[in-house]
């Protein structure tokens, strides 16, 4: 009789658990960058995430490959110029998550502090965007600034090359219940 | 009772206390594998003068100006071919990406006034993950109309006017690369030219030839490139040579800058497969460029 209680309490606990991880259901990576010449605008919808929003960990990835652009020679030269993304197909974030209480209605602002890695370079780094707790699961928004030159991302010295030294790059994650 | 909730509890804990590099190898688990595509085998739709198994992205318009000298052993007094005393051949191209897969171009070389159009499509693409294979395969089928001679240059040669159909030429080309690391590629390509009008004495209406080629990439923006064709069948008395060239090309933005050297002045596959006049053995060599510049003609969105 008390172990069945136990497996109940188990099963309930750790049912509960699960439930409070989340895995993005639908997500938008979006970078621009904004340049005398031309500006230059790529967007991913093929991005992952788990988010444990009873401990606050999250992880991102990004494949690098999936950027869309306007201009398919724009796209080629972001993977085999710029990213290399044949070696580094992926762009990660992990870290944790403070500020957000799910709680709360309404959009909050929120912090995710980890690692970003970026052409196989990792860098920590603070991001501040905002969450919303939509019908149950979590919505995430940031918008931030990325310097190439801190993830080794070279840019080409000729003066008349199109590409601007920092990026801005906007995310946007829905989550579901895994 | 109280031992087994602790334990309980404790349990739960390690499993609640995720750490995020668990995180990331679940985020990594779920993700359903994928096929990568490889890009970019070659920098251009040109190796050196034959095609390469790249096509043109849909939408994208991209204009080819290539340019051959006169042979440099000419001499320092014609600036070693730069003058063009022996010809100089010049082809103005454009080929628009009418899918990813499918381009369609046209050209004209000013030697014998040729015409060239052809299309290319993209049998299969060099791919890892769970579609796997091992190589590029493009097929292009061109069309050459000789424009030379007209009326008045036939009547100044004593020569008969060819018929439309005697000006005719057909190329046909498979070139299957691969990718083996971004900076090698190499490709190998079967080539069968047929010409309605020629010489039987020294020239076959038919040829067969294989191409090699390979570009090793040195910077992000500048690669080494070579290119041989070998004829098969070349006839017993011809005075034509195989085509080989090497170069390098320099990647800038939207422009390909092809720096070359080769024996051929042809710029269409017909003349540099089948009438490549230069003696590799004499010093032959024309020094010559490809400038390719793509313009994005219709905006890509998903």
């Amino acid at each position: 009789m008390r172990i069945c209680l136990l497996f109940v309490v188990g099963i309930v606990f750790s049912v509960d658990a699960v439930a409070q991880k989340f895995t993005a259901e639908k997500t938008y990576v979006k970078f621009f960058s904004d340049a005398a010449i031309e500006d230059i605008t790529a967007e991913n919808t093929k991005a992952s995430s788990i988010y444990n929003e009873a401990t606050g960990d999250v992880v991102f990835s990004v494949p690098i490959k999936e950027f869309e652009f306007e201009k398919s020679l724009m796209k080629e030269h972001f993977n085999e110029k710029y990213m290399e993304s044949e070696q580094y197909p992926k762009a990660t974030f992990q870290g944790k998550i403070s500020g957000y209480q799910s709680a709360t209605s309404g959009e909050q602002k929120a912090t995710a502090t980890g690692k970003m890695t970026i052409h196989g370079v990792d860098q920590n780094v603070t991001l501040n965007g905002s969450m919303e707790n939509v019908k149950g699961a979590p919505k995430m928004k940031a918008k931030f600034m990325i310097k190439l030159a801190d993830y080794k991302i070279k840019i080409p010295q000729l003066l008349w090359k199109n590409i601007a030294e920092e990026v801005e790059v906007t995310v946007e994650f829905n989550f579901k219940p895994l | 009772m109280n031992k087994f909730f602790t334990l309980a509890f404790l349990l739960l804990a390690t499993i609640g206390a995720n750490a995020q590099d668990d995180l990331m190898k679940e985020l990594e688990k779920n993700q359903k594998p994928e096929t990568n595509y490889v890009s970019q085998t070659f920098r251009g739709t040109r190796i050196i003068n034959g095609q390469s198994v790249e096509t043109k992205g849909k939408g994208e318009l991209e204009f080819i100006f290539s340019h051959r000298f006169g042979r440099i052993n000419t001499g320092a007094y014609n600036l070693f071919g730069l003058d063009g005393n022996d010809g100089i051949n010049v082809r103005l191209g454009l080929e628009y990406g009418i899918s990813d897969r499918l381009s369609v171009a046209i050209g004209r070389s000013s030697v014998f006034k040729d015409y060239d159009a052809y299309f290319r499509y993209k049998l299969v693409n060099q791919s890892s993950g769970t579609k796997n294979f091992p190589v590029t395969i493009t097929a292009i089928a061109t069309v050459v109309y000789r424009g030379f001679p007209n009326a008045a240059d036939a009547s100044q040669a004593s020569i008969p006017l060819p018929s439309t159909g005697d000006r005719m030429g057909y190329v046909v080309e498979v070139p299957i690369a691969r990718k083996f690391s971004s900076k090698f590629s190499a490709q190998v390509t079967p080539v069968f030219v047929h010409r309605n009008a020629v010489d039987k004495n020294y020239e076959n209406n038919d040829d067969y030839a294989v191409g090699v080629a390979a570009r090793y990439k040195v910077t992000r923006s500048l690669s080494l490139i070579g290119e041989y064709y070998s004829r098969m069948n070349a006839h017993a008395n011809t005075p034509y040579y195989n085509s080989a060239g090497l170069g390098f090309d320099i990647e800038t933005g939207g422009h390909v800058f092809q720096v070359v050297f080769t024996n051929s002045l042809g710029l269409n596959s017909r003349t540099v497969i089948t009438e490549t006049g230069g003696d590799l053995n004499k010093g032959d060599v024309r020094f010559g460029f490809n400038i390719t510049r793509t313009f994005q003609l219709t905006k890509r969105k998903q």
